[in-house]
């Protein structure tokens, strides 16, 4: 199992240098840069300005330079907030979009799970179907509409919750179930499928024959093998929990990484850019890892290529 | 293994006209969907929509023409879904912007689908050291951030896209063409992220009937790959294909409206389901149908696109799970 890790890992290497490389060039080679948006910067303050930042060096210089103290985790300036480095501005936001994501994640499996697992042990009762039919409506239901929906509803009809904010742990409700639901979703339906498949398996039906309790077959025997799909589903799933949030994080005003993403694009601040680039890469890649080491520890007959 | 009753077995007193009616798999197909309500529903629905979208605007009022005495009115009987705060009648902008989010999933989709087939058909029949490195490139770009990366290519590709349109207005025998620009960019940067998976059916497809006597005998018949591949070996895994494909364009229809949303999308005064959800989210208060409307007509959409396509996947006795 080490050696599948590590030789993931290595494998990883050449692909963030290609992602580093791609996002790096691809900015510069745009026109407009960060400082074009700036009314009336003199051409002087403007040579002041790329000097300061190393932006008037030859392209494959900087690029060098970039590399060299990326090697050492510093991912530069901020070209747009003056005086602060992007591992702080990162520092400072990616807790909250992780903070947000692991909510989503945990009403994505709480209700997910249960709603899969009902559905599959009362197949083709009211449960089942209603179970089904809302996860069909989870799925169409897009993001940025079942969000301002709620917020609709919820915060400025009735009044329970803030329209948006992120200050009191009752702001996190509303954003968590709009994440959260979407995924809860496909999982509620990969579990139902999973679970429908295992039910039906010799070694259920020996438990049984046992005499084990339905409970216990359920939870110590079915769960296992039926979690399967969502295991394999949570790989690319958390990558885009993890995307999902810049919409979340724009429609409630979180200040987390994704909506600070969205805006460092629009304001072209390069550095900001690449690093949040790297480091959703880093994590994409680190969770997909994680999924397949959990899937094979879940499955025996899975092994370590 | 099972006996078949008198009925099942095949009789010589067959006349000519039935033994004619042979099922082949379309019909079969077509009989096992046809039985599936949702899927049916789903489809006339979808095909409803399409048509009141192209053909809409041509009888229903102008998306862009303002009436700002008017502003935001509820719907009445002069404006079925009300009007924006513009005055603009919301019926016939979501009829236009339908044109351009089932275009854009349309199209991409197709994009999605000559890329993944072509990819996944060439790698599936060459096989060998070609078919594991072709293969591993797909697995590592599916743990890429590809969502990341379109966001990136809208903002940094809008300035050069003004360009083009500019450049495009000098040909006034295509039309209306502002905007075009843009809707090329989601076309290939959206088809050019969706084709994994479909490159992945493919493969496994092409290599199943790969080594099937029909493939050896066009082998034998001395004709090149592209004309096996393309002529002999695709049409026999149309299926999946097509089931796929109906199932991509959902998810483009919402990649689609996602970028609309975060304002990478068509320009105003152009629209798309996104951007008018967008311009809605941030007026609700007031005027909560300019939400409610077009998020109503995107979900509908993609709950028909995701009915059909589960139709299709159960008619066409297709196994391939998503991934």
């Amino acid at each position: 199992m080490l050696r599948f890790i590590a030789r993931r890992i290595l494998e990883t290497i050449p692909v963030l240098f290609i992602i580093v490389t791609v996002t790096f060039f691809m900015i510069r080679f745009v026109p407009g840069g960060p400082f074009t948006a700036e009314k009336a910067v003199t051409p002087e303050i403007l040579r002041n300005l790329e000097a300061h930042y190393g932006l008037d060096q030859p392209l494959w210089r900087q690029y060098l330079n970039y590399l060299g103290s990326l090697l050492h985790g510093d991912l530069g300036p901020s070209f747009k907030y003056p005086n602060r480095t992007v591992n702080e501005i990162i520092a400072e936001t990616l807790p909250v979009s992780f903070e947000l994501g692991a909510e989503a994640l945990v009403v994505a499996l709480l209700l997910g799970l249960t709603a899969g697992v009902l559905a599959a042990v009362k197949r083709n009762s009211w449960l089942d179907y209603a179970a089904s039919g809302l996860a069909m409506t989870g799925i169409c239901a897009p993001t940025f509409v079942v969000g301002p929906l709620l917020v609709l509803v919820f915060a400025i009809h009735f009044g329970w919750f803030n329209a948006s904010g992120w200050f009191t742990p009752i702001d996190r409700v509303l954003p968590a179930l709009t994440l959260g639901g979407y995924y809860a979703a496909y999982v509620a339906r990969l579990t139902r499928g999973g679970m429908l498949e295992v039910l039906n398996q010799d070694y259920i039906r020996t438990a049984r024959a046992k005499g084990a309790s339905e409970t216990r077959i359920i939870f110590r025997h079915a769960l296992r093998g039926g979690l399967l799909p969502v295991v394999a589903f949570l790989g690319p799933g958390i990558a885009d929990i993890l995307t999902g949030s810049f919409v979340i994080e724009t429609i409630f005003q979180i200040p987390g990484l994704g909506r600070q993403f969205v805006t460092s694009a629009f304001s072209r601040d390069y550095t900001l850019i690449t690093g949040t680039v790297i480091l959703y890469a880093v994590l994409i890649i680190a969770f997909n890892l994680l999924v397949d080491v959990v899937q094979v520890w879940l499955n025996p007959k899975l092994k370590f290529e | 293994m099972p006996t078949l009753s008198p009925k099942e077995l095949p009789s010589a007193d067959v006349t000519a006209g039935q033994l004619e009616q042979g099922h082949s798999l379309w019909s079969d197909a077509w009989h096992r969907l046809r039985k599936n309500k949702l899927a049916v529903c789903g489809g006339g629905l979808l095909i409803a929509l399409a048509l009141l979208c192209f053909l809409g605007p041509f009888f229903s009022q102008s998306y862009e023409s303002q009436n700002l005495d008017l502003g935001a009115a509820p719907p009445s009987a002069q404006h079925w879904l009300g009007t924006d705060t513009l005055g603009r009648d919301l019926f016939a902008r979501i009829l236009f912007g339908g044109r351009i989010s089932l275009m854009v999933g349309l199209v991409a989709s197709l994009v999605a689908l000559l890329i993944g087939v072509t990819y996944g058909a060439i790698a599936g029949y060459v096989g060998g050291k070609t078919d594991v490195v072709m293969m591993r490139i797909v697995d590592i770009m599916y743990a890429l951030p590809f969502t990341i990366f379109v966001i990136l290519l809208m903002v940094f590709l809008k300035d050069p896209m003004e360009k083009f349109d500019v450049w495009l207005a000098r040909f006034p025998l295509l039309g209306d063409t502002r905007g075009m620009g843009k809707i090329l960019l989601l076309f290939a940067a959206i088809g050019a992220v969706e084709w994994l998976t479909m490159a992945r059916i493919v493969r496994g497809q092409i290599l199943s009937v790969k080594k099937m006597e029909f493939i050896e005998a066009a082998r034998a018949l001395g004709y090149g790959p592209g004309r096996i591949i393309f002529r002999h070996m695709i049409p026999n895994i149309l299926g999946p294909i097509i089931v796929y494909t109906t199932l991509t364009i959902p998810a483009v229809i919402l990649l689609e409206s996602f970028l609309s949303f975060l304002g990478l999308g068509v320009d105003a005064p152009m629209s798309s389901w996104g951007t008018l959800i967008q311009d809605g989210a941030e007026k609700m208060e007031e005027f909560p149908w300019l939400l409610i409307f077009p998020g109503g007509i995107l979900s509908l959409t993609l709950f028909s696109l995701n009915f059909l396509g589960d139709g299709l996947r159960d008619a066409l006795d297709v196994r391939a799970s998503k991934d």
